[in-house]
């Protein structure tokens, strides 16, 4: 299944946020967007995944949802909105619940994503008992047993110290490598950009515009070992993104 | 050995103060119950030797005797039959009223912009008020007492209810609904348990006026019950029977208070 996002704008009240964005994420492709903060990635991506209605322009769906997708476009925010009060497998199990299936169907879904995510000993784990990097991967998991066409990633890694951000993102191309999923992939992060984007998409400070659609040709399996070409790739991006942070810094500062 | 420090004196080393202590609760469990005996043998002793007077109040023996002449009686049974009856039935129904229309002025915003307003207005009112318009519907009988405190639970209950689920992480019904979660799933999954907090809060406070209001409902016109037991005391003059009442009252309170500690715990281990 292929995702379009064609001429997409958005305001809140008198505030424009987001001007004319077209972009498509093709099927197994990763696309990453950067932009400096405030800039209305978190808004594109509630956008695409339907959480909001663009002002203008469309978000479409080409082509059938794999199989058995029980939820095509699915999330995984920034600060994983797991439920507290529920263990990880609850957690896992809460968007399966909805969704006509055996308990016994349920149980084999909950203990197969939890096992590709390596939580299966945490299954019992209440949320406050976890490390963030742990949160987030419950998070993942509960997005993997949906079966998403396309996942929605709002800075999933964000939240989490650089040492388990960088375990994570290693986690995240294994995965991928697997199963070949496709996503958006919002971040701030160059270096995430870089290790995890098919293309990458370098959004201009608010009103968000299209600054440049960035492809980057070595394969995700070998992004690992091409540090030189991946550090002169971020360097570039910064480049872009330098001024745009430079100014989107001062606005904020006094925008009141 | 490393290089001698700039003060060069090496006797002159002492710890470093320590400044950290306080402001801070070690559990001793044991005291309580010894401050409680001691108060109590205290007063006993202040009865005894004529300091305190008798009939103003009497000693803990006495009232422990009045106490033991109610179970003897068997209108121990009657009155906390009759009060605890009022109280469960008045506070169980008043309570699942208040959550459900609580809920629904969270929910909709129809019924926040008609019904949060009378809600605000009837709250402050003291029920207690309200109970001779209650025995002019009712009859002078249980259901007036009932409804008293049916009312007196169900406004504090309405009220913590629906600002417990306006403070309901949003983030964590958005991803319900990015999951399509049907909405009685997100409801009842998400934003219930996550206004348990403050709707558990709500009851330590529907619980205390259900009891004021109980036993005021109980002082006007009732012949069993704690409230009737403590006016008919005081009418005799018999301070030790009314002393005997109060200390039931505050079991009941203490019990209840430790039924919803309970609760809290069953129901919020996992906010640790
Ligand atoms: N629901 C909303 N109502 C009003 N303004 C909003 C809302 N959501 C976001 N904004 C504004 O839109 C801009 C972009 O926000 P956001 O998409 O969160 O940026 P980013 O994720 O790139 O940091 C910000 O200026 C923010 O204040
Ligand atoms: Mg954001």
């Amino acid at each position: 299944m292929e995702l379009i996002v064609e001429g997409v704008s958005h305001r809140y009240g008198p505030t424009e946020v987001l001007d004319d964005i077209s972009f498509t994420i093709g099927d197994g492709e990763i696309v990453a967007i950067i932009g400096p903060s405030g800039c209305g990635k978190s808004t594109l991506l509630r956008l695409v995944g339907g959480l909001e209605r663009p002002g203008e322009g469309a978000v479409l769906m080409r082509g059938a949802p794999p199989d058995r997708s029980l939820n095509p476009l699915t999330y995984v925010f920034q600060d994983f909105a797991l439920l507290p009060w529920r263990t990880v497998e609850g957690n896992v199990s809460l968007v399966l619940e909805d969704h006509a299936m055996t308990a016994a169907e349920r149980r084999e879904v909950i203990d197969d994503v939890l096992a590709r995510t390596r939580l299966a000993e945490f299954k019992q784990a209440l949320p406050r008992q976890l490390s963030g990097g742990m949160k987030q991967r419950v998070a993942i998991a509960r997005a993997l047993a949906v079966r998403p066409a396309v996942m929605l990633m709002d800075e999933p890694l964000s939240a989490l110290d650089s040492q388990t951000r960088e375990l994570l993102l290693d986690d995240l191309l294994e995965l991928w490598l697997r199963e070949r999923f496709s996503a958006c992939y919002v971040t701030h992060n160059l270096a995430e950009a870089v290790r995890l984007g098919h293309r990458i998409v370098v959004l201009s400070r608010r009103p968000g515009r299209i600054r440049e659609l960035v492809r980057i040709d070595i394969p995700l399996a070998e992004r690992s070992t091409a540090v030189a070409e991946l550090a002169r790739l971020q360097q570039e991006l910064w480049q872009l993104l330098r001024d745009e942070a430079l100014a989107a810094d001062r606005e904020l500062a006094d925008a009141g | 050995m490393p290089a001698e420090g700039p003060a060069g004196d090496d006797d002159d080393i002492r710890p470093v103060p320590f400044r950290g202590g306080g402001f801070r609760h070690v559990p001793l469990g044991y005291l309580s119950p010894l401050v409680f005996v001691g108060l109590i043998a205290l007063w006993e002793l202040g009865s005894r030797t004529g300091w305190i007077s008798s009939i103003a109040l009497p000693a803990p023996s006495a009232v422990f005797a009045a106490f033991l002449d109610l179970v003897e009686t068997g209108m121990l049974w009657q009155h906390l039959r009759a009060s605890l009856l009022r109280l469960v039935v008045g506070w169980t129904l008043g309570t699942i009223l208040g959550i459900g229309v609580g809920l629904a002025i969270a929910l909709f915003s129809v019924l926040r912009a008609g019904l949060a307003p009378v809600v605000a207005a009837l709250f402050p009112v003291p029920k207690i008020a309200l109970l001779p318009l209650f025995i002019v519907w009712f009859g002078i009988g249980e259901g007036s007492k009932v409804a008293t405190i049916l009312f007196g639970a169900f406004f504090p209950t309405v009220i913590a209810t629906y600002s417990g689920v306006d403070n309901v992480d949003r983030g964590l019904i958005r991803m319900g609904q990015s999951f399509g979660l049907a909405w009685a799933s997100i409801v009842r999954k998400i934003v219930l348990p996550g206004a348990m907090p403050a709707i558990l809060a709500g009851f330590r406070i529907s619980v205390s006026i259900s009891i004021v209001l109980l036993v005021a409902a109980e002082m006007i016109g009732a012949r069993f019950g704690i409230g009737a037991y403590i006016l008919t005391a005081g009418a005799l003059f018999a301070v030790e029977q009314l002393i005997a009442g109060v200390a039931m009252l505050s079991v009941i309170g203490l019990t209840i208070s430790r039924l919803i500690g309970r609760a809290e715990k069953r129901f919020l281990d996992w906010r640790g």
